[in-house]
């Protein structure tokens, strides 16, 4: 402080000071890091996928995600908009979610139509990340669910699940590889469980209807993953690790994945109980389908979810109640993409209808 | 209303944000240090909300250190002192806070730094009425001293229909970086617990209670441990940001609400700043007006940050040169904290009576940020004090409807800044609320 | 198969015939009677609904004119020979005229003004005046965030160099553009006026001088080259007094040659603007 050492100490040029609104500083959150945590969060997913459906499963996760990203890039390109939001890793995430929505023996074009129709069609049309009413990746997946109906649900095993045993449509009981010396066909479809389950309820047989498919064994192999369907919803064990990690971080609301698991549950659990030929118990719903892969990574995508916590409870449960309904009764064996769709369509209504009261809010007498 | 006045727990308020970096260590165990005279001060005429004082003296005057240099222009309105003796040399413009340039009173110091002989004497307050106390504050030109600068005077005049029961003191110094108030709690605990025991007396309450963050052990022991003598209670609040705002404090001291668009008085409160309290105690006890305050100079950058007993009108550059400079060239100054600070372009902006702090900013620590779309993560939602949706609204207001902004509450915004700390999109959450509110008012008043 | 078809096309048919016969039920039933006079005015106006004639809209002028409360003419966006065709239509008066434009009155652009800090934040003229007072030295001058130019329904502002231009010749008077500038610096003016000084900070000179390379520093050079009356003291600066008449022309300002170059025909000022090179913006290290 004294004069001879103040010509030591630096002092502070004046004109290049910043001026920004205050908060001066931020929480080290960015859109860059959630969009990373949630992909952490799929990589259980993600192994389980290559373990069960071997390098097939492989070729479609890299296909589509990179289709994704191309499709995001290009149209950035051809929108002569700046190319950043690419490195918000949105896209990448897109991709891997549909990619885990798709069966493994997708063949690359229908990858590629899906990453493409998941970046224009269910997000850049709207204006970007941000402003998409549906979730991209669930656009793509039900447009090409419904357009090339064949493709999307012939489950042919690959990988692990070749040498293992499987029931073919007629509910017969066979190991693929035998199947495959004898007769050799070009494609062998088999069902998945839910496939299976609407099978057997056109031959309604009381309370034992759905019993082929619902032994403690057939349960253990539903939680593990070693049944067929998308590449990513099989394995409930490591969504379920996912889903949790998502949870504890904060990054999922959640309200959303419970309350759309506990209303799929108990909805089955009543129908179940009132008419046993009906559907399937509760647990084998939980196990089977797309309902955890949907419920903590697909209904759970924060621009299409509501944003307050009443919000996201009748979010939850609405899409449990639509999913239960198209099982059910619906032409579909599962519904779990359709439910979120149309809750999606409805979030702006469940915002407003959940508006906040502002702290201390008293209402205005007239 | 409830009947609840002090409750044992859970002393905090619903939303919110925990700033991950408080950089309270930089300068929470720094005694407070008197500075050292000045040659030059120029004193901001308008430290107040509320009418600006009329100046009452002229180019070349000579005045002593606590001299009337403006008197209040209103009720709603503070005086102005001289912080020291000398000499008037100019009555004219300096950079203001807002960065705008405003009237401002340069003095030359003689170096003598008198009191004035005019100064009233000492109370006791133990022993004085009401209304003397209160004329007192008035005329000391004591202002809220936390950053809003109401003129205490007006808090402490509610009128007759509002019963006050309860007055809270703002210890919580919420704000990261700030530590002049903790500084001022550990080092002189008995002028803020005088001060907070006046305001009592003038409202006839006997409810009072100081409000401190549990970041702050020491302060909360000193004050404790003298706690009693004065008749205040001292509560223990969760850290948590904005602790320190009037409506968050009184709900977790009272579990009282606010009503929206309300002011404390609604909900039977008096709140002010432990560092106004302070003021009121020199004011009353000592019949010194305020003309000095502690300042926190801080930042990571700044070589030996610590806290400063300043007279009101020394220029933030003094501040920097007390505090050996800076590391590296700082690439913001903010006066005020962090969250709630306002970035200044000028070293020479002089102290005013709600400056509490002084932070630079450099290197690592600004973040030229790119604000992209809402992705509607909700993490503004969960942070907001108010419980607003600062997301959604800020697409409202960025499409220009501020009528529908106007309809979903933005006017009750506190502008604490926890949704744009929180917000991963990095939307300059705030400063749309304050366009929409500056336009809100400009429409109302048309 | 050919009768499904036919079968279908007379369903559909019958259907659409049903609900032609309804349709056109329900609006003789409600129809609610409306001026066809409104109509027509409406079809006459330029439907930018841009609220410079003080009414709601369009729709709303072309009522009050109709119902006799004012002149065709307080459309300020309209021609004369519209207004006249307005008022043929209707057979009244169309009023005299009286055209305005805007004009910002501030020559600081980023050249002549120092940018003295880097700002950071929405790019709106009236958030940025409440971030320590914008980013440009001037505490008055234009603040260069184009709120102006965005809000022009005509697009009649063009920023150059961070500074707001207004194009005469798309220029309306509608106002719209008065009511955003937070530093109030648009006014508008006589459309036939030419001359203007380009400064509106009301400080002293030397404090004018300090942050601008172009304000007006109050020398009276303007008066005393153009006639009594053209110009008026206003505090620390010059103004055209705008209601005067003859307005001061291009001759006084050759005449004037303003020290610092704000006394400028509005062609000058255009010209002086397009000429200067665009400034680079000065990317910040982060």
């Amino acid at each position: 402080m004294s004069e001879e050492n103040k010509s030591a100490i630096m002092m502070p040029k004046a004109d290049d000071l910043i001026l920004s609104s205050s908060p001066h500083i931020h929480s080290d959150v960015n859109v860059r890091k959630i969009m990373l945590k949630v992909i952490l969060a799929l990589v259980p997913a993600l192994i389980a996928s290559v373990i069960f459906f071997g390098w097939d499963a492989v070729r479609v996760i890299v296909i589509t995600a990179l289709s994704a990203v191309v499709a995001e890039g290009l149209w950035l390109w051809l929108a002569k908009r700046p190319l950043t939001p690419l490195r918000d890793l949105s896209a990448l995430l897109t991709g891997l979610l549909l990619a885990m929505n798709l069966p493994s023996n997708a063949s690359w074009w229908i990858c590629v139509v899906g990453g493409f129709l998941a970046i224009w069609v269910g997000k850049q049309v709207f204006g970007g990340l941000g402003h998409n009413i549906f979730n991209p990746a669930l656009v793509a997946r039900v447009a090409l669910l419904i357009a090339l109906p064949a493709a999307m649900t012939t489950w042919t095993p690959t990988g692990g699940l070749l040498e293992k045993n499987m029931r073919l449509p007629s509910g017969e009981n066979v190991s693929i590889t035998t199947v495959a010396e004898s007769e050799a066909p070009a494609v062998i479809s088999c069902a998945t469980p839910l496939g299976e389950a609407a099978e057997l309820k056109r031959t309604p047989n009381g309370a034992a209807t759905f019993a082929p498919i619902t032994e403690k064994s057939d349960y253990v192999k539903y939680f593990l993953g070693e049944r067929l369907g998308s590449l990513g919803e099989t394995s409930c064990l490591a969504l379920l690790i996912g889903g949790i990690a998502l949870m504890f971080m904060k990054l999922i609301k959640w309200q959303i994945p419970i309350f759309f698991i506990a209303t799929v549950a108990v909805f089955t659990a009543i129908v179940h109980l009132c008419a046993p030929a009906m559907t399937p118990p509760p647990l084998f719903h939980l196990l089977t389908g797309g309902l955890l892969l949907g419920a903590f990574f697909m209904a759970t995508d924060m621009v299409t979810s509501p944003m307050t916590t009443g919000g996201c409870i009748l979010f939850g449960v609405g899409c449990g109640v639509i999913t239960c309904v198209i099982r059910i009764w619906g032409g579909y064996p599962e519904g779990v993409s359709f439910s979120i769709l149309l809750m999606n369509a409805l979030v702006p209504l469940i915002d407003r209808l959940f508006q906040l009261r502002p702290f201390g809010y008293v209402r205005k007498r007239a | 209303m409830s009947e609840r006045v002090i409750p044992p727990k859970p002393l905090s308020f619903p939303g919110g944000i925990h700033p991950a970096k408080d950089g309270k260590g930089l300068t929470e165990h720094k005694a407070v240090e008197k500075a050292p005279l000045l040659e030059d001060y120029v004193v901001l005429v308008s430290q107040n909300v509320g009418a600006p004082p009329k100046v009452t003296v002229k180019k070349g005057d000579a005045v002593k250190k606590g001299d009337i240099l403006a008197e209040a222009g209103g009720f709603v309105s503070a005086a102005l002192h001289s912080p020291t003796s000398g000499v008037i040399t100019d009555i004219g413009e300096a950079p203001g806070p807002m960065g705008v340039n405003v009237p401002a009173i340069f003095i030359k110091a003689d170096g003598l730094d008198e009191w004035s002989d005019k100064l009233p004497a000492g109370l006791n307050w133990r022993e004085a009425s009401a209304d003397e106390l209160k004329s007192r504050i008035a005329s000391s030109g004591i202002v809220g001293m936390g950053g809003a600068a109401f003129p205490t005077h007006v808090k402490l005049s509610p009128p007759p229909d509002k019963k006050i029961d309860c007055v809270i003191l703002n210890g919580a110094e919420c704000e990261p970086y700030l530590t002049a108030d903790h500084r001022l709690m550990v080092e002189t605990p008995e002028r803020v617990l005088a001060g907070a025991a006046i305001m009592g007396k003038i409202l006839g309450v006997e409810n009072i209670a100081i409000g401190v963050e549990l970041n702050k052990p020491d302060a909360i022991a000193a004050l404790e441990a003298r706690a009693q003598e004065y008749g205040v209670k001292i509560v223990g609040l969760k850290v948590q940001y904005p602790q320190g705002s009037e409506k968050q404090l009184i709900y977790a001291i009272t579990g009282r609400c606010v009503p929206t668009g309300g002011l404390p008085m609604d909900a039977g409160c008096v709140v002010q700043n432990v560092a106004t309290a302070a003021a009121i105690y020199d004011a009353v006890a000592e019949g010194h007006p305020l003309i000095e305050r502690v300042v926190t100079i801080t930042g990571d950058i700044v070589v030996n940050p610590g806290n400063y007993l300043v007279r009101i009108g020394t220029p933030v550059i003094k501040l920097v040169e007390w505090a050996s400079g800076v590391k590296s060239e700082p690439r913001k100054l903010i006066l005020g904290g962090p969250m709630m600070g306002f970035a200044q372009k000028s070293y020479n902006v002089p102290v005013s009576k709600n400056t509490s702090g002084v932070l630079l900013l450099g290197g690592a620590e600004i973040i030229q940020y790119e604000s992209s779309s809402c992705i509607r993560c909700g993490m503004c939602v969960r942070g907001c004090p108010m419980h607003l949706s600062p997301g959604p609204l800020s697409m409202l207001i960025e499409n220009e409807k501020f009528d529908l902004a106007g309809q979903n509450h933005v006017m009750d915004c506190l502008e604490c800044g926890a949704c744009a700390y929180a917000c991963p999109a990095h939307r300059p959450l705030v400063q749309h609320m304050r366009r929409a509110k500056a336009e809100i008012r400009r429409a109302g008043k048309k | 198969m050919g009768t499904t078809i036919l079968v279908a096309i007379l369903f559909t048919g019958v259907i659409a015939l049903l609900l032609g016969i309804i349709i056109g039920v329900v609006s003789k039933l409600f129809s609610v009677p409306s001026d066809p006079r409104v109509e027509l005015v409406l079809g006459l106006l330029p439907g930018a609904n841009c609220g410079g004639c003080g009414k709601a809209g369009c729709a709303d002028f072309a009522k009050a004119v109709v119902a006799g409360e004012c002149p065709p003419n307080k459309c300020p966006v309209s021609s004369s020979e519209q207004v006249s065709s307005i008022a043929r239509a209707l057979g009244i008066e169309a009023g005299s005229e009286f055209r305005q434009k805007a004009v910002v009155l501030c020559g600081g652009d980023v050249n002549q003004m120092k940018m003295l800090t880097l700002y950071n934040g929405v790019s709106d003229c009236v958030s940025a005046s409440m971030i320590g007072g914008g980013p440009k030295s001037c505490a008055y001058g234009c603040l260069g965030m184009g709120s102006c130019a965005r809000s022009c329904p005509f697009g009649a502002i063009e920023m150059i160099n961070n500074l707001a231009v207004v194009h005469a010749e798309l220029c309306v008077g509608c106002g719209a553009c008065v009511k955003t500038c937070p530093r109030n610096l648009i006014k508008l003016v006589p459309a036939d006026s030419e001359v203007h000084i380009y400064c509106s900070s009301p400080v002293k000179a030397p404090l004018k001088r300090q942050v601008c390379n172009v304000p007006c520093i109050g020398c009276r050079k303007c008066m005393k080259s153009g006639e009594e009356g053209q110009f008026e003291v206003d505090g620390f600066k010059i103004k055209v007094a705008y209601d005067h008449q003859p307005l001061p022309g291009a001759e006084v300002v050759d005449a004037a040659s303003c020290p610092t170059g704000c006394l400028l025909t509005e062609k000058q000022h255009l010209a002086i603007e397009r000429a200067e090179k665009p400034v680079v913006e000065e990317e910040v290290a982060s």
